[in-house]
């Protein structure tokens, strides 16, 4: 077995330590936050503190705060939650948030792979109905940095609501969702150092938000069920690490900016995706020009480098990808592109097996086409 | 002094005595230790087939979809995962309903003792224009067959019936309502959050078509469930949100690798040990209830004597009101009824639904026992519970 090389980063990232220690903790007590008695009340504090925690990560109140299993669950809530709207979603969007209403007119993306906005004002001022725009602050596969706060505006000087899908983006670029103005906000505490199964929506007082999921009445009404408390209390200690570790990311972009040059000084030709605009500091779209995604994604694992084709759902299908379709990369081209996401843990080391095995996949498919 | 005024004294400040296993159970230590792993070395996505730590991810989460399978006498992939059984319940009945409907069955038949997570989809899909029966219990908590039959018609979407009540533990006949639920083309949902590794539970045999399970109910974590949803015919649904399309696009959402573990690990316990669990169970609580009823002669049992939970007693002490009575005992965690609407302390609409009265039912506990329940415990319980009912009744009379 080699060395392994995680670099999928965007897919999911290790839980720290410390939100081990924190979910032990909690795992070993017994409570449900719901329960009047002494263990309730130790469970709801518990519940409490986190969602404090969470909501000092993206500058917004406790109150605001509503628990889910994930971010897929947040962004539906989000965007089914609001009845009697139009829904506008980018062309960039999560499947979670694309899927979550057929009907929704689409928002282009440019060749940078950003939203169009004058392309948003002029389907705002054409829609007669009131309106819910989704716009995520930083894409999964090519990290492009979306302009919400600008997307806010124009949205809020029609009248209109914004939802703002923050999974990838919290924990490694500051997300102040006032700041933003976005009046729903998704977070998702696998993507932070969290465990998976927990999610939250920011949801500003103004928004009237239906619950999907009914029932005890928890959440304010807002999600019904037993709290996943473990997890809630990982992801507010996972939360308050990313906010205190946000200067880490400084390391983590020279390295990814490191492993760019090296590739592009293997093959000057390969294109790099928005990588003319603001991104993440941990993510790299490339492109290996002929060999296809899945292709490269298998080399890489063989020599212990775990990349990945695009967003990791759908059951492990390769299939071509709708963002980079939606700025307009050609058919061909969109297949031969692989994401690279790196985290707080990457090391030189790491890249250097990246560089050498893409390198030799490289230099395997210029001798074949030679 | 006795015994047990002893041991009050000698641990003033420790935890209260836990009464509350139909509220939650805490994680078993060997499902922690399963779990563990998952979060720290092994934490890859498991939809990230691609590569190795997603696809370990994903033989472990499949693994612990047999277990549940295994426990339940269902097949792996019947299994979806769910963050817990309130999600499976709304994804249950709201997605069979309005996959149905437009198949002409427009009626939706469930029994007013369920748990408020299910009376609040019926009630949802009341709002969107379907038919609702609501069945009543009789006094003892049992649905009526004959009035179940005497509702059910061709329009007959979705029979949603509890396996074991939240509150007063009562064991529903699920394979006389499967059968007569089959017969008819009605699909049969059962909320079997509190049943589920307690109780054996067979879904071919009781003819069950989807099914709701928990995992902090059976000493694994919060945050997941499971819902059954039978193959063969196949039960069909639509799913409550969309997304990456996982759990064969019924339930999108990245699966939380180390919770699906946890609750696998659970089933796997509770299989192994349900004989001799709920054997040590029904002593602890024949203990309970005899000992009380000698010092408390008006003490009465609300729901079927025989036909419930191994580890629930609900009690009502008349004239001494519940909230008073779980007051003068902070040295046991107790509650009135369910934990969801328990902060409102109203009286139990359960316990209503019986036939009590109002007075009876605010005056009524629920007592759960469970796998870390002893014996010095519930003789405890006993000393305590009747000495201040008996000190409160004495004060009001």
């Amino acid at each position: 077995m080699p060395r392994l090389a995680y670099l999928d980063w965007n897919a999911t990232a290790p839980v720290r330590p410390e939100v081990i220690a924190a979910m032990g903790e909690a795992l070993a007590r017994c409570g449900n936050p719901s329960s009047v008695h002494r263990f309730g009340r130790a469970a709801r504090q518990a519940l409490e503190a986190a969602r404090g925690e969470v909501a000092a990560l993206i500058g917004a109140a406790p109150a605001e705060i509503v628990f889910t299993s994930g971010g897929t669950e947040a962004n539906q809530l989000a965007l089914r939650g609001v009845p009697g709207r139009r829904l506008m979603v980018s062309a960039l969007e999560h499947d979670s948030v694309r899927q979550a209403a057929s009907d929704a007119a689409v928002i282009p993306a440019t060749a940078s792979g950003i939203v169009d906005l004058a392309a948003l004002e002029r389907m705002l001022a054409e829609e007669q109905l009131p309106v819910l725009v989704s716009l995520m602050l930083a894409n999964n596969e090519t990290g492009a940095i979306q302009p919400v706060a600008e997307a806010v505006r124009l949205a809020h000087a029609r009248g209109a609501l914004l939802h703002c899908d923050a999974v990838q983006a919290a924990g490694k670029v500051p997300v102040a969702k006032a700041a933003l103005g976005a009046d729903l906000l998704t977070l998702s505490a696998h993507k932070l150092g969290g465990p998976q199964g927990v999610g939250a929506l920011a949801v500003s007082g103004r928004v009237p938000l239906k619950a999907l999921q009914t029932g005890g009445g928890q959440e304010r009404g807002r999600r019904a069920g037993t709290e996943n408390l473990a997890g809630i209390v990982g992801f507010g200690a996972a939360c308050r690490l990313a906010a205190e570790r946000l200067g880490d990311y400084a390391g983590v972009a020279r390295l990814r900016d490191r492993a760019q040059e090296r590739l592009a000084a293997i093959a000057p030709e390969a294109p790099i995706y928005a990588g003319d605009t603001a991104r993440l500091p941990n993510t790299l779209a490339i492109g290996m020009p002929g060999i296809a995604a899945a292709t490269q994604v298998m080399a890489l694992d063989l020599a212990g480098v775990m990349v990945s084709a695009g967003a990791a759902c759908s059951s492990g299908k390769v299939r071509r990808s709708a963002v980079l379709e939606a700025m307009g990369v050609s058919g061909a081209a969109a297949e031969s592109a692989i994401r690279i996401s790196l985290g707080w843990s990457t090391v030189d080391a790491d890249i250097d097996q990246l560089v050498e095995a893409w390198g030799a996949l490289y230099a395997r498919s210029q001798a074949s086409a030679a | 002094m006795t015994a047990s005024v002893a041991r009050q004294q000698a641990r003033p400040n420790s935890a209260p005595i836990y009464l509350d296993y139909q509220s939650t159970t805490p994680v078993d230590k060997r499902v922690l230790d399963e779990m563990l792993p998952w979060f720290t070395e092994k934490f890859g996505n498991p939809h990230s087939a691609t590569h190795a730590y997603g696809r370990e991810a994903e033989a472990a989460v499949e693994a612990a979809r047999a277990e549940v399978a295994a426990l339940i006498g269902a097949e792996a992939r019947e299994i979806v995962f769910t963050s817990g059984a309130t999600e499976s319940n709304n994804l249950a009945i709201k997605g069979a309903a309005r996959f149905r409907r437009p198949l002409g069955r427009d009626h939706v038949v469930t029994v007013a003792t369920e748990h408020k997570c299910v009376l609040e989809s019926v009630k949802a899909l009341g709002r969107e224009g379907f038919r609702v029966s609501v069945l009543p219990v009789d006094a003892r908590g049992l649905v009526d067959l004959g009035a179940l039959e005497d509702v059910l018609d061709e329009r007959t979407a979705l029979v949603s019936i509890m396996a074991a009540n939240n509150e007063i533990g009562v064991l529903q006949p699920l394979a006389e309502i499967g059968a007569l639920c089959h017969a008819r083309g009605v699909l049969f949902h059962s909320d079997a959050a509190q049943a589920v590794g307690k109780v054996p539970v067979d879904v071919e045999a009781m003819r069950i078509d989807l099914m709701s399970i928990s995992g902090h109910k059976i000493y694994g974590p919060k945050g997941i469930g499971a819902l059954y949803v039978r193959r063969r015919p196949r039960a069909r649904l639509e799913p409550l949100f969309d997304g990456g399309g996982q759990e064969r696009t019924l339930r999108s959402g990245t699966l939380p690798t180390p919770l699906c573990v946890g609750l696998g690990a659970a089933a796997r316990i509770a299989a192994a040990e349900m004989p001799e669990e709920s054997s040590r169970l029904l002593a602890l609580r024949w203990r309970l209830l005899s000992g009380l009823k000698a010092r408390l002669p008006e003490l009465r049992l609300n729901g079927d004597a025989e036909r419930r939970l191994a580890g629930n007693l609900n009690l009502s002490f008349p004239g001494v009101p519940a909230a008073a009575l779980i007051e003068a005992c902070p040295s046991l965690a107790l509650s009135t009824g369910s934990a969801c609407t328990a902060a409102e302390i109203e009286p139990s609409y359960v316990l209503r639904a019986l036939g009590l009265p109002e007075a009876l039912a605010a005056a009524s506990l629920r007592l759960g026992l469970g796998r870390y329940t002893t014996e010095a415990e519930v003789d405890f319980a006993i000393d305590t519970l009747a000495s201040a009912a008996r000190r409160l009744a004495r004060g009001r009379g």
